[in-house]
């Protein structure tokens, strides 16, 4: 899957007003600006609901870039490192 | 913010902070880049650069009114095309460079968000050099160009970004402020999300760049003195000048700005000068000029004449000159503030001043690179290497260029190697952090990955050592010319020198050289050196036990190195390989050392140490090198045939000392632990009968030959804690060292083999394993125990049993030393055997209270194993 499918998917169960969505990251070998813009605008909407988003499986190269570019301030959490 | 300058208003931080935010987005992308992919979007640009070099020129020069277009064609090809050809095959992504000898590897790591102030004067083409090296390096950059340049800046932004991201790069990598103010300048060179302030211009912009509080890079304006010397190619130095000063109107801060030309060729140069269309300005003209183009309060250039023609100059101020004239050259007597032209001139107004020596030549040049030049560039023309490396050294500049052009040396890659840039750092000087051509190196951050490097190891003894019954026969085959035997009276009197010269050649001229049986001193060992060249001495025979040996190790060093400096030598190190005092190695003599001992302890014969007790200065002086090393050593044990028991008691001791604690020393080794494994069971197995019976001829032989393994042992291993406590300890209160050394052993076993304290820093110490050592000994000593615990015990009863074999004194008490004394010395015994470098190689590193410890415990002296028991009992 790519970030945006990803992200897509996320959005979907937002709506489900569930307590935390977890982003599996696990096939994700690189991500670019227009990702990072996802992320920042799914973290914004899961504020609003005030639903939690997390990162799963994400490699070390993007772990990198997401510590760097902080999408979403720290709306992110990263599990299963 | 500084004061002084108003905030941007809140519409114009929400677009810097539009530009900063896509630039750390960009450089969060960008980390994720190839060097192949980072290769491929650097040559897309430079084509884009080259393709629109004269297109940006133009846009330059009617923007800015400075410059030649032409000219600035050149400068955008030198940035892009000389820029590449010298990054292209760089590596600057990932590991850039390996040292595999040393185990160090060095791996770039972006900076991230750069931000960037371009000038007025080479606006395009630093912004085309500063992109390439942006990408190059994988990181963003937000713009802020000058403000009276910012839409040609903008454009050759737009060509590169434009060309970047056609390639792959991330977006938003370049972004340029539009219209920038000081406002924003001082805004963004303070974001918390920019990682460098990256300055190029003028003074002001470089200190605000420092004053930002970020890392930065900031340099600055130059003021370029030449040296015109007599023996430089007159036609090719004026030619080079003055293309030099006329690029791009002189926009170049790395351009001439004095020349000081020796008096033979002045009149010469001036006037092949003038045969190509310069205008040479008679007294009243150069004063002219002096009050015009330079402001006469601040003493800096008048704007109005930078980058602009000779002629539009002399036209400015009222000056005929013919039409084509390509520079003005205003003879000036002096440089300073009294001199308006002996400062920076970006126009192609030169000064020239006339020198009647090299070193008023050199003072001249000198005032000029002091004269706001510091740092920045240089510029010679001489055929005289002498004169040219006094240049060098007498002048302030990271760019000294020598028989070329100053302007286009200084960008590097087109008259010589220097690293092509667009911005001269001019390092302290010029206050600023580097005095490099600016490269991408500078754009890194390269982070070294540091492995443990495998600690070079040694195993050095004599070339030879002869042993057993009758070893000193082997004289008979070594030839010398002129031998002199070291010894004591008494050794002499008992025959043994007799001996000794029995067993030399017949062709051999033997004397014999009697002094005192105490550490030697230097008095002594003069006196001995003396000798030495009074009979031209080939070989040295050292007859005795420690004292004499060492003696006799520095009489040869003396002989050889008669420069040697002793006290000097002596200087303390931590590690013999790293040591700041090394040996001499160039002789003035030549002689042999053949050690013969005559105890069985200390294995002089083998040992890299001397010690000099200098009684002028009331200290010892320990050497230690292993060119102190005798080159023969036997090891003949009809020599301690007739030792007394005390002395085989307390040298045997010696021995099993060195051999336990070269055996857990950091720098143990397989070659060591050989020797001291053997030579701690020769010791348990013989020195009990050879203290017993003295004429045991095979328990004499072998612990005279467990002395000298255990010496080829530590004197690869060093020693440790327990010789340190017995220096301090025998100096203070007069006890033999085997002596000293038996009262302290069992604590010290007990000490090393518990979890230390502290650990000493040490390459060598991969692990702790002075207890499982210990443990070792005690199986190969077939003391038995389960654990390493209960074998630890068993050897240091196996020790204690063996000191009451010997009757040696087990508690310091026992030497009649009272409490209140000991408890006096204590401060001065633990800081001297804190400084005694002995220690360093114990496996535990001793802090002063544990050494006062373990003396304390030597001065109540109750047995060690006794102590656990009674512990244990009563847990």
């Amino acid at each position: 899957m790519t970030t945006n499918e990803i992200v897509q998917e996320a959005l979907g169960k937002l709506d489900g007003g569930r307590g935390e969505v977890i982003l599996d990251f696990s096939s994700v070998s690189r991500i670019d600006s227009s990702d990072l813009r996802a992320l920042d605008s799914l973290a914004q909407t899961a504020q609003a609901k005030s639903v939690k988003l997390a990162l799963y499986g994400v490699s070390v190269p993007i772990h990198k870039v997401l510590k760097l570019a902080k999408p979403g301030g720290t709306g992110f959490s990263l599990c299963g490192c | 913010m500084p004061e002084h300058i108003p905030p941007p208003t809140e519409e114009r931080v929400a677009y810097l902070e539009s530009l900063v935010a896509q630039a750390r987005t960009a450089a969060a992308v960008f980390t994720q880049y190839t060097q192949e992919d980072v290769d491929r979007i650097v040559k897309s640009m430079v084509l884009a650069g080259l393709a629109q070099a004269q297109h940006l020129a133009r846009l330059a020069v009617e923007e800015t009114r400075l410059g030649v277009m032409e000219d600035k064609t050149i400068k955008n090809m030198v940035a892009t095309e000389f820029v590449y050809n010298y990054v292209k095959d760089k590596r600057t992504v990932g590991i850039i460079r390996e040292y595999p000898d040393s185990g160090l590897v060095e791996v770039a790591e972006p900076i991230g968000v750069i931000f960037s102030l371009t000038p007025i004067t080479n606006p395009t083409s630093t912004v085309l050099f500063k992109c390439i090296m942006a990408i190059k390096t994988r990181n963003a950059v937000v713009f802020s160009p000058h403000p009276n340049a910012w839409r040609c800046c903008a454009e050759a932004v737009r060509i590169m970004y434009e060309a970047a991201i056609k390639h792959g790069a991330p977006e938003g990598v370049f972004t340029c402020v539009a219209e920038p103010t000081l406002s924003d300048n001082v805004y963004l060179m303070h974001h918390k999300d920019v990682r460098l302030v990256d300055a190029t211009g003028g003074r002001g912009a470089s200190k605000a760049a420092y004053s930002s509080g970020k890392p930065a890079l900031g340099v600055g304006s130059g003021n370029t003195p030449v040296y015109l010397e007599k023996t430089a190619d007159l036609d090719m130095a004026v030619v080079d000048i003055i293309t030099s000063k006329t690029f791009d109107n002189g926009t170049i801060c790395a351009s001439e700005q004095t020349v000081v030309i020796d008096d033979e060729i002045y009149d010469v140069a001036l006037r092949k000068f003038a045969e190509l269309g310069v205008h040479i300005c008679n007294q009243a003209e150069t004063e002219l000029l002096g009050h015009t183009v330079i402001d006469p309060v601040k003493g800096q250039m008048q704007p109005m004449a930078v980058g602009q023609k000779a002629t539009d100059i002399a036209r400015m101020i009222g000056l005929r000159v013919k039409p084509n004239t390509k520079l003005l050259i205003a003879p000036i007597e002096g440089v300073g503030r009294e001199y308006p032209l002996s400062v920076e001139k970006l126009f192609p107004v030169l000064a020239v001043c006339r020198a009647h020596s090299v070193d008023q030549a050199l003072k001249l040049c000198m005032d000029v690179n002091h004269l706001g030049g510091l740092g920045h560039t240089a510029v010679i023309f001489s055929h005289d290497d002498d004169i040219v490396r006094r240049f060098g050294e007498a002048i302030n500049a990271g760019r000294i260029i020598v028989n070329s052009p100053g302007s286009i040396g200084a960008l590097g890659g087109v008259y010589n190697d220097l690293v092509p840039t667009f911005s001269f750092g001019c390092g302290t000087g010029g206050g600023n952090s580097t005095m490099d051509n600016v490269n991408v190196y500078h754009y890194l951050n390269i982070k070294r990955v540091a492995r443990r490097t495998p600690a070079h190891m040694w195993y050095r003894v004599p070339n030879q050592i002869y042993f057993n019954m009758n070893a000193v026969e082997n004289l008979r085959n070594i030839p010398s010319r002129s031998t002199l035997i070291v010894t004591n009276p008494v050794l002499e009197q008992m025959g043994h020198v007799d001996i000794v010269r029995r067993a030399m050649p017949s062709e051999t001229v033997v004397r014999v050289l009697a002094i005192p049986d105490a550490e030697p001193e230097v008095k002594v060992v003069m006196q001995g050196v003396e000798t030495l060249n009074a009979y031209a001495v080939d070989q040295i025979v050292a007859l005795g036990g420690g004292s004499v040996i060492d003696a006799a190790k520095i009489m040869k060093l003396k002989y050889e190195f008669p420069e040697a400096d002793l006290e000097e030598l002596a200087a303390p190190f931590l590690d013999i390989r790293k040591r700041v005092v090394r040996f001499p190695t160039d002789k003035t003599n030549h002689a042999r050392l053949i050690a013969i001992s005559t105890t069985s302890g200390t294995g002089s014969e083998v040992t890299p140490f001397a010690v000099l007790t200098d009684k002028v200065r009331g200290r010892k002086v320990t050497l230690a090198d292993y060119s102190l090393s005798p080159d023969v050593a036997i090891v003949d044990p009809q020599f301690v045939m007739s030792m007394p028991k005390g002395l085989t008691a307390d040298t045997g001791i010696d021995c099993l000392t060195h051999a336990l604690e070269a055996a857990v020393s950091v720098y143990a080794s397989p070659f060591t632990d050989a020797n001291a494994l053997q030579a701690i069971q020769l010791v348990f197995q013989y020195l009990p009968a050879s203290y017993q019976n003295p004429r045991d001829e095979e328990a004499r032989t072998m612990m005279h030959n467990a002395a000298c393994i255990a010496a080829l042992a530590f004197a690869n291993a060093s020693v440790g804690v327990n010789h340190a406590l017995a220096h301090a300890f025998g100096a203070r209160f007069g006890v033999a060292h085997g002596r000293a050394n038996a009262l302290m052993l069992p604590h010290v076993i007990a000490y090393n083999a518990s979890v230390p304290t502290k650990f000493r820093p040490s390459p060598n110490q991969r692990a702790f394993t002075a207890h499982k050592k210990y443990a070792m000994i005690a199986d190969l000593l077939g003391l038995g125990g389960q654990t390493i615990e209960e074998k630890v015990q068993n050897l240091i009863a196996a020790t204690e049993h063996l000191l009451d074999q010997l009757a040696v004194p087990r508690s310091i008490a026992d030497l009649g030393i009272s409490r209140e004394e000991f408890e006096r010395a204590m401060p001065d015994l633990a800081k001297i055997a804190f400084d005694d470098p002995s220690w360093q190689s114990n496996p535990r590193m001793p802090l002063v209270s544990e050494l006062v410890e373990l003396f304390w415990s030597a001065y109540r002296g109750r047995s060690v194993s006794r102590q656990r028991e009674e512990m244990e009992a009563c847990v």
